[in-house]
């Protein structure tokens, strides 16, 4: 297993977080794992990216030009990342702030609503969460228990967060387990 | 201990209070905050203390003196900041002050900008400041071995009452990945410095001093030093990567490009080239006699940095003519990827020998 997985957003939808969660499950699952995130000089509002690999061999370059996967939480991203995706790989959409769909027809494709959903369950902030928890569904590339249990840590000065992240990060997963599973189908 | 999963700044930090240093004097400069930020936070925690000095001139004059009292004293910057202490770390050279200096290097000239280089390699290894002195230098391609190497750092600078510069660029203190500390040395169990000034009742006074105004006496302080310096050979440390049997190409790279180096091995080989890593791990002692040996098992030497051409020079010295040598660099903050270094590598493979 090797993956390179690309998070990106604007400034505090919180990318770098779950990029942090999905790289610190990987470790705790047994992979070798890196974080790396984009340090340019952005302002808040302004665009922000993470690249985290996962693999079972040391990792070379923490940096990636072709990923396997893309999660954009925002229309920039999608415009800058899309391009870069390897074939059959997965791109992750968070179609509350995204008004068009990628171009590309050799990737799965997964559509989640992340910020009404976060908004429904009572959180909009939570909208990161269900975006992983929609690429966790549609990958399987990290067990979601693991996710789960580095997030009651990550979380456990505030743990008022931790049910709702929770929540968010399960109503991505059904999402990316229904819309993959469409896809395979096809 | 278990594996934690920390930026390669925070790990810098914990290994040096890993290695039994309670001091940190430093200022502020990106792309390395996250070091002076942690360490604030964690010397209280251990009984140790954080100077935010007025400027890198003073932090490293600072250094000079708590390093002079026989402590464990560190400092952490990035390449403007570096040079702005490098007044302090020719006196502390000149003085044989132990001290450990961590550099995470970002583009210049001049404040350049704030993203990963590599353009401060002759800084570091020819000396850096005035005079005829220099530094031991290490540079890690991983948060662990960055860790490891601060560690190894405070031990040599004591045993060679020398400073001793970690080099590492933006990307590997910005990276996050898991780290392992698997030594820590307790501060109260550091041998004595009989050299320090730690107050001269009943012994004769320290003195710790750069300034030999007599010529035959500061040539004779000039070549003790150098013999420290050729001393230093022994520490010599490299990694290499699919080496053995020969290769078409040797990459010869240090620090992040090392690691991308070792990506590039692997698109290689699905393309029927074979692709070696020499990995210096000590800039300063170079590893010139073991690269001049597995360049010998090479068709050419491909180097690459994030620098216009540095190490080059010393790879060519090393190599001696005997093979052809290349050259790839990126600078500015940009970085290559590994599909660049075998493209590289191809076209130097192709040139008949």
């Amino acid at each position: 297993m090797h993956s390179e997985i690309v998070l990106a957003g604007f400034g505090g939808q919180g990318v770098l977080l779950i990029g942090k969660l999905m790289a610190y499950a990987g470790m705790k699952a047994g992979h070798e794992v890196t974080w790396m995130p984009s340090y340019g000089p952005e302002m808040r509002g302004g665009t922000c990216n993470c690249t985290v690999v996962l693999s079972d061999r040391p990792i070379g370059s923490p940096i990636s030009k072709r990923p396997h996967a893309l999660i954009v939480l925002n229309l920039p991203s999608l415009d800058k990342f899309e391009d870069a995706v390897r074939p059959g790989g997965i791109i992750v959409v968070n179609t509350s702030l995204i008004n068009r769909l990628p171009k590309r027809t050799d990737v799965t494709v997964v559509t989640v609503p992340s910020n009404e959903i976060a908004i429904e369950l009572g959180n909009a902030k939570a909208a990161n969460m269900v975006a992983l928890g929609a690429f966790l569904g549609a990958s399987g590339l990290v067990d979601k228990a693991s996710v789960t249990e580095v997030l009651k840590e990550s979380f456990a000065s505030r743990p008022k967060l931790v049910a709702i992240n929770e929540q968010a990060l399960e109503r991505g997963f059904e999402i990316g387990v229904t819309q993959a599973a469409a896809v395979a189908a096809r | 201990m278990a594996k934690k999963l920390m930026k390669g700044c925070e790990a810098i930090g914990e290994a040096a209070i890993h290695a039994g240093c309670r001091l940190f004097f430093g200022y502020p400069i990106t792309p390395q905050n996250e070091i002076p930020e942690y360490m604030s936070a964690r010397l209280p925690q251990v009984g140790g203390m954080f100077v935010q000095a007025e400027s890198e001139v003073a932090a490293s004059n600072m250094l000079y003196g708590a390093s002079g009292a026989g402590r464990r004293v560190f400092t952490s910057s990035s390449s403007p900041g570096i040079s702005l202490m490098m007044e302090g770390v020719s006196y502390m050279a000149g003085a044989e002050l132990p001290v450990v200096i961590v550099n995470i290097m970002r583009g210049g000239p001049g404040l350049g900008g704030i993203l990963p280089s590599q353009s401060d390699y002759f800084q570091a290894t020819k000396g850096g400041g005035h005079g005829d002195y220099r530094v031991l230098v290490l540079a890690p391609s991983t948060v662990q071995e960055a860790a490891d190497l601060v560690i190894d750092a405070f031990d040599l600078a004591d045993k060679y009452r020398n400073p001793v510069m970690v080099l590492g660029d933006g990307l590997i203190g910005q990276i996050m990945e898991p780290v392992e500390f698997k030594k820590t040395i307790k501060p109260e169990d550091l041998p004595e410095k009989p050299w320090a000034t730690t107050g001269c009742a009943g012994r004769q006074r320290n003195i710790i001093n750069s300034l030999y105004l007599d010529p035959e006496q500061l040539e004779k302080h000039n070549w003790d030093l150098n013999a420290k310096y050729r001393a230093m050979a022994s520490e010599v440390r490299f990694e290499t990567t699919n080496v053995e049997g020969g290769c078409d190409v040797l990459l010869a790279a240090y620090g992040t490009v090392a690691r991308i180096a070792k990506t590039a091995i692997d698109q290689a080989r699905e393309k029927g080239l074979k692709i070696g890593l020499f990995r210096p791990i000590t800039l300063y002692p170079f590893p010139a006699e073991a690269l001049a040996k597995a360049a010998e098992s090479a068709k050419a030497v491909l180097v690459a940095e994030l620098s216009t051409g540095q190490m080059v020079e010393d790879v060519r010295a090393a190599v001696a003519g005997r093979r052809p040598v290349g050259f790839h660099g990126r600078v500015g903050g940009m970085v290559m990827g590994p599909d660049d270094l075998v493209a590289e590598a191809e076209k130097l493979a192709a040139v008949p020998a």
